[in-house]
Parts: C-alpha cells; sequence; structure tokens
C-alpha cells in the first residue's frame, strides 16, 4: 500500500472544515412543526449509543485517510463511508426523534451534517479524480450511486427527515413538477441545438457574420433571467391576445411558453460559440485534403469538420445543460412550473424543507448531466488528442 | 496527358495566374517552380478546380474537367499538400481508404490496394495500419499522404509543397521515394516547389513561374544552357550552373567503352552507374585520380570515365 508520512493539505482542510462543523454546528434541528424555528442539537445529543459511536468512527476513519493515506482508492472508500455514515446518522437521529405515529414534528439535517457531507463528497470526487476513472467507469460510478440513493429514498431510510416528510405530502406534484423541469431544460435545450449548430456553421463558414450573431447572444446572456423572464411576459401575452391560433397552441404571456424562450435564448450563445470554436479548431490543411480528395462540402462537413469539432460542441452542450437546469428553477417565478415551484412555494411559507425538496434533486440533476456529458466529451475526443 | 489552355485566374483587376498554357506528357514529373506570390499554387489548384478558373480550359486525357462536377473530377486525381492534412480522428488505414470508400470499392480491395500502397511507402503495414496519425514521424506522415493520394489509382498526382515541411534528410528520401513511386505506379504528376534544387532532382520538365506567367517550361539541362529570361538563368543559379548539368546525367549513361591499352598505374576507382555525373567528378576528385571504371549494382563492369569527358558534359552547348 502506498502509504507515505506527508500530510495531504486538501484532506487536511477539508477534515478540519468537516471536523468543526460537526463539532459546533447543530447536526439536526428539532422543530415541533414545520414552520416554526427548531432546537438546534449537537451531533453528541442527536445521535446515541452505537449509532454514536459507528457514526464518529467512520468520520474519524475518513478524516485520518483523507490526512495521512495517499492510496486513492483507500480514500475513496474511507470518504463514501463517512458519507454514507453522517447521511444514516441523520436518517438515525430523524428516527430517534419523532414519536411514534407522528406527522407533525420535523427533524431536518443541521449545518453541522450538511457542511460535513459536503466536505465528505468533496473529498470523494477528490479521490475519484485522482484515480483518474475512463469515461464508462465514471459513467458506471455515477449510476451506482444514483441506484443505491434511490433505492434508499424508497425503502425509506430517510422518511423520518423534514425533507421527506415534505416530499410526502406533495408526491403527486413532485413528479409532475419534476417531469416539468426535465422538459423544459432539455426541451430548451433542443431547440437551441437544432437552432444554434446551423448558425454556428454559417458563422464559421461566413466571417462577417460571426461577430454581429455572437455580439447579439453575448447581449442576451447579459441579461438577467429574471428580467428576461418579465420582459418576454408583455409580447408573447400580446401575442396570445391577438393571435387566437398561437393562444391554443399554449402561448401565453406566463406559464412554459416564455420560459422556453428565454432558456432557449440563454443557451444559444454556449451553442454557437462552441460551434464556432471547435470548427476553427480544425486543422485548415485537413479540410484542404479532404475537398482536394473530392469530398463535397456536405462530407467534409460531416466526416472532417463535425467529428473534430464535437468535443468542444460538448463542452457547450454541458454548459447549457447545467445552466439550464438551474434556470428552470428560477422560472417558476412566471408559473412555467418545475422544481424551483417548491423553492418559491417554501420561501413563501418560510418552510426551509420545502425549498430544499426543489433545490436537492436539482443539485443532483444537474451534476449528473455534467458527469454524463463530460464522460460523453471525453469518449468524442478519445481518438486525438 | 494534362493540357493547360490559356488558363487564367483574375482576383479583381489582378491576374494572378495569367494566361499559361503548357502540356504535361503522360507518366511525365513537371515541376512548377517560382517565388512565393508567383501564382504556381493556384495554378495547381485549378487543374482540379479547387480554384475555379476565370479564364481557359483544363484537359485531362482529352477530356475537359470542366464537364465533369468538381467533386468526382477530384476524385480521380490525387492531392497532396505540405503538411500532408490527414484526418488526426482516423487510422492511418481509414486516411488511406478516404477516396476508395467515396468509389465505393469493396472491403477486399481497399485492403489489398492500402496493404500494397504502404509496402511500396516503406510503412509496415502490421505496425501502422491502425496507428492514429499523432503517432507517427514526420517523414511517416508525409508518405502516408503519398498513400492516401494514390489510394484510387490515380492517373494524375498533384503535389503542393508535398516534402516543404521535411527536414533535408527526410526531404531526400522522400523525393527518392517519389520517383521509385512513379517507377511503380507510372503516374503522371504535377508538382509545385518553391526549391529549384527539389525541381532539378525531381521534374522531367521544369516550369517557371513569375507574376502568373510561366517565363520557360522546358528539360531541365535546357533552362541551364538556354534560358529563356534571365530570371531563369538566376533561378537555375549562375555560380554551379555546369555542376547542375553534370548531375543531370548518370555515370552509366556516360560510360565509355573501355579502352584496349587497358594497362594504367592509377588506381582504379569503382563508380556506380546509377551516380550522377557531379557525384563521379566529386569521387574522383577525391581520390586524385583522373579516370574511373563504372560498374553495374551487379558488379560487372559497364565501361569507363573520364575526367575531361565529364567536363565535356558540363559545357553549355
Amino acid at each position: 500500500m502506498a502509504t507515505r508520512r506527508r500530510i495531504d493539505r486538501l484532506g487536511g482542510v477539508f477534515t478540519l472544515v468537516g471536523g468543526v462543523a460537526l463539532a459546533g454546528a447543530p447536526f439536526v434541528v428539532f422543530k415541533p412543526n414545520r414552520i416554526v424555528p427548531g432546537v438546534p442539537l449537537g451531533v453528541l445529543i442527536a445521535l446515541h449509543g452505537a449509532t454514536a459511536v459507528a457514526v464518529l468512527g467512520a468520520v474519524v476513519l475518513a478524516g485520518v485517510v483523507a490526512v495521512f493515506v495517499a492510496n486513492p482508492p483507500l480514500r475513496l472508500v474511507a470518504s463514501l463511508g463517512g458519507f454514507v455514515a453522517v447521511a444514516l446518522g441523520a436518517a438515525a437521529a430523524g428516527n430517534a426523534f419523532t414519536p411514534a405515529g407522528d406527522l407533525i414534528v420535523r427533524i431536518a439535517p443541521g449545518a453541522g451534517c450538511w457542511i460535513a457531507l459536503i466536505a465528505l463528497g468533496l473529498l470523494a470526487a477528490d479521490a475519484l479524480t485522482r484515480l483518474r476513472p475512463g469515461p464508462w467507469t465514471r459513467l458506471l460510478l455515477l449510476a451506482a450511486f444514483f441506484a443505491v440513493a434511490l433505492a434508499a429514498l424508497a425503502h425509506g431510510t430517510f422518511d423520518h427527515l423534514s425533507v421527506m416528510r415534505e416530499y410526502r405530502s406533495n408526491a403527486g406534484r413532485f413528479a409532475f413538477e419534476a417531469r416539468r423541469h426535465v422538459e423544459l431544460a432539455f426541451g430548451s435545450l433542443a431547440a437551441a441545438l437544432a437552432a444554434g449548430l446551423p448558425l454556428g456553421v454559417l458563422c464559421h463558414r461566413v466571417p462577417r457574420l460571426r461577430a454581429a450573431v455572437l455580439g447579439s447572444l453575448n447581449f442576451v446572456q447579459t441579461i438577467p433571467s429574471i428580467a428576461l423572464f418579465g420582459i418576454l411576459m408583455a409580447p408573447l401575452g400580446a401575442l396570445a391576445a391577438a393571435v387566437p391560433l398561437a393562444a391554443r397552441v399554449g402561448i401565453a404571456g406566463i406559464g412554459a411558453a416564455p420560459a422556453l424562450v428565454a432558456l432557449f435564448a440563454y443557451s444559444l450563445l454556449p451553442i454557437v460559440a462552441n460551434t464556432v470554436a471547435g470548427l476553427a479548431r480544425v486543422s485548415p490543411a485537413a479540410v484542404e485534403a479532404a475537398r482536394g480528395m473530392g469530398l463535397t462540402r456536405g462530407e467534409v462537413l460531416a466526416r472532417v469538420e463535425w467529428p473534430l469539432a464535437l468535443p468542444v460542441i460538448l463542452t457547450g452542450v454541458r454548459i447549457v445543460l447545467v445552466q439550464n437546469i438551474g434556470l428552470v428553477t428560477v422560472a417558476a417565478l412566471i408559473g412555467a412550473g418545475g422544481l424551483g415551484t417548491f423553492v418559491f412555494q417554501g420561501i413563501g411559507e418560510t418552510a426551509i424543507d420545502l425549498v430544499l425538496l426543489g433545490a436537492l434533486p436539482t443539485v443532483a440533476l444537474a451534476i449528473a448531466s455534467s458527469v454524463v456529458l463530460d464522460a460523453l466529451i471525453e469518449v468524442a475526443g478519445g481518438a486525438q488528442r | 496527358m494534362i493540357v493547360l489552355e490559356g488558363l487564367t485566374k483574375r482576383y479583381g483587376t489582378t491576374a494572378v495566374v495569367d494566361a499559361v498554357s503548357i502540356t504535361v506528357e503522360r507518366d511525365s514529373i513537371t515541376a512548377i517552380v517560382g517565388t512565393s506570390g508567383s501564382g504556381k499554387s493556384t495554378l495547381l489548384r485549378m487543374i482540379n478546380r479547387l480554384v475555379e478558373p476565370s479564364a481557359g480550359r483544363v484537359w485531362i486525357d482529352g477530356r475537359d474537367t470542366a464537364d465533369e462536377p468538381p467533386h468526382l473530377l477530384r476524385r480521380r486525381i490525387g492531392y497532396v499538400i505540405q503538411g500532408n492534412g490527414l484526418f488526426p480522428h482516423r487510422t492511418v488505414a481509414q486516411n488511406v481508404a478516404t477516396v476508395p470508400r467515396l468509389l465505393g470499392w469493396s472491403d477486399a480491395r481497399i485492403a489489398a490496394r492500402t496493404v500494397e500502397l504502404l509496402e511500396a511507402l516503406q510503412l509496415d503495414p502490421a505496425r501502422y495500419a491502425h496507428q492514429y496519425p499523432h503517432a507517427l514521424s514526420g517523414g511517416q506522415q508525409q508518405r502516408v499522404g503519398v498513400a492516401r493520394a494514390l489510394a484510387a489509382e490515380p492517373k494524375v498526382l498533384l503535389m503542393d509543397e508535398p516534402f516543404g515541411a521535411l527536414d533535408p534528410i527526410l526531404r531526400a528520401k522522400a523525393q527518392e521515394d517519389l520517383l521509385a513511386v512513379r517507377r511503380r505506379f507510372g503516374t503522371t504528376i504535377v508538382l509545385v516547389t518553391h526549391d529549384i534544387d527539389e525541381a532539378f532532382r525531381l521534374g522531367d520538365r521544369i516550369a517557371v513561374m513569375r507574376h502568373g506567367r510561366i517565363l520557360q517550361c522546358d528539360r531541365p539541362a535546357a533552362l541551364l544552357t538556354r534560358p529563356a529570361d534571365p530570371f531563369v538563368a538566376e533561378l537555375a543559379g549562375r555560380g554551379d550552373r555546369a555542376l547542375r548539368l553534370l548531375s543531370l546525367t548518370t555515370a552509366g549513361d556516360a560510360a565509355e567503352a573501355v579502352p584496349a591499352d587497358g594497362a594504367d598505374r592509377e588506381p582504379v576507382v569503382r563508380i556506380r552507374a546509377d551516380a550522377t555525373l557531379r557525384e563521379a567528378l566529386s569521387d574522383l576528385v577525391w581520390r586524385g585520380a583522373t579516370r574511373g571504371v563504372v560498374v553495374d549494382p551487379d558488379g560487372t563492369v559497364r565501361g569507363a570515365l573520364r575526367v575531361d569527358a565529364i567536363l565535356a558534359h558540363g559545357r553549355s552547348c
């Protein structure tokens, strides 16, 4: 085993942050009902007996390994072990502090629990980076992680924690809004690809067009999202009022239509700019040779330029997808639906658990999309280098 | 045979190529030489219509190239450029197979042709066929570029500064390979270069180009002995034109019958029949001899070669 006597500084920082948070910040917050301020409980009060020993043992082990052990697989196992232990510890506290059959009491994970989870998650991500797994291995790991997490949720492991309580009372709407969220994020991406890829090719072929198009798209990107959602309400509302057909196909000042239009506008810049950059990166000699050998314009694009530009274009797709998954949350403000509905409803009701019900799946979706696209980018660029 | 007739390319009012008419004989190498900006690349690119002529015609084996869609024309013409332009995301074999695939050859025929070409260019197919270009040296990449251009058995091969990116040693090797490939596959080659030595080394005929016009298109020796223009004389080199002339004849061609008396106190210098007279002279001077024997690769004596006979070959008339 490649054990070194040297101290790992990054591991040290994460361990310090996680340790201080666990020791000083509340592990869970006990609330008699969902909106009153709760009573913070430290980790030693929240956890008892064998559970406390097991959770703290796993966390201390993860910390020690993070600081003193260089071996990446060991670091990965230790940090993941700590992560699971803290999550299960929170679940155990939820079970312990909820009276049997009670549906009003809320046990929410506290700042200490969240910070420890983040620190351990980052340690695991760092260990993974050091392992340099191939793209397919990364996808497999992501699938395994989500399978385990979903199995635990389905099994009811976390049912007594506040977020899951909110889920229980919103289960029907959650499925609907989650689907709407994905539809808006991926639908606007699909529209941006349909328009942006040809536009990018055109900008590559016609240099004079490039500055104008990229400049306008850059300008769109500088408009704050809430402002853009608001700006679009008036013209689309007017359109719906003036053209009955438009209203019948779902165009309206509020709802999904302006959200899709705004997300589409934000998506265009990364798609077009990366298409242009990707095509510009293709060696002019390869294109010249291809044309000289008798490939038509279309064949040159499909067989030479496109495959060579694809990794850069996919990088644009990743930017768009992660950006859109976040922006859809804001679109809930204009009635577009999506997981942002829970966030804003939660803010309105000062029910932070409901906010989390909207925010946590959004974050998970964004991370998963990013990992999947990173893997695709590597696969697409595999042969070149 | 390629016939260019009044070939002209104008950008605005400037004629980059101005009424060029030359004939390239079947299975010969014509080197177009000139300074940068002389229009030589544009002239070459009008033959496969990468540049459309403003005026004039190109006939290849009696067919007007304007009668055919350009991409179909180009599939019949090999094309090699400086920096090779290999596809970085395709293996060597896939690169070579590009045009045969466009032409719909069978897999078996493509595979056989790929092996034949890689072997002809001294690239072991077993070792290199499935490599990506970035794993190859510059010289190897250049050879793959030539193999790719010859893949679909074109009768005509156009080369635009094909060896410009290679260092002098690799370039000499690549030039030898090209001559060997030409002997083996019998291809009409038009080659653009700014390197007059390369033109003399490869060209059966040399076309000197300046300001979009052909100043002279002739055999290499004629360029030296009867330059049509001061610029041609300058380009061909005043200082060493005699030596350059000697380099155009091989010892085997200049050998004379061994004199009957034979007896000689001088050391016998053996000269390879495929050596140029320039090399033979250098060898004789180096060894302090006035004559040598010309031998074939198998060791048989082809004849004798005297220094004064060599010198006679370097005279302008």
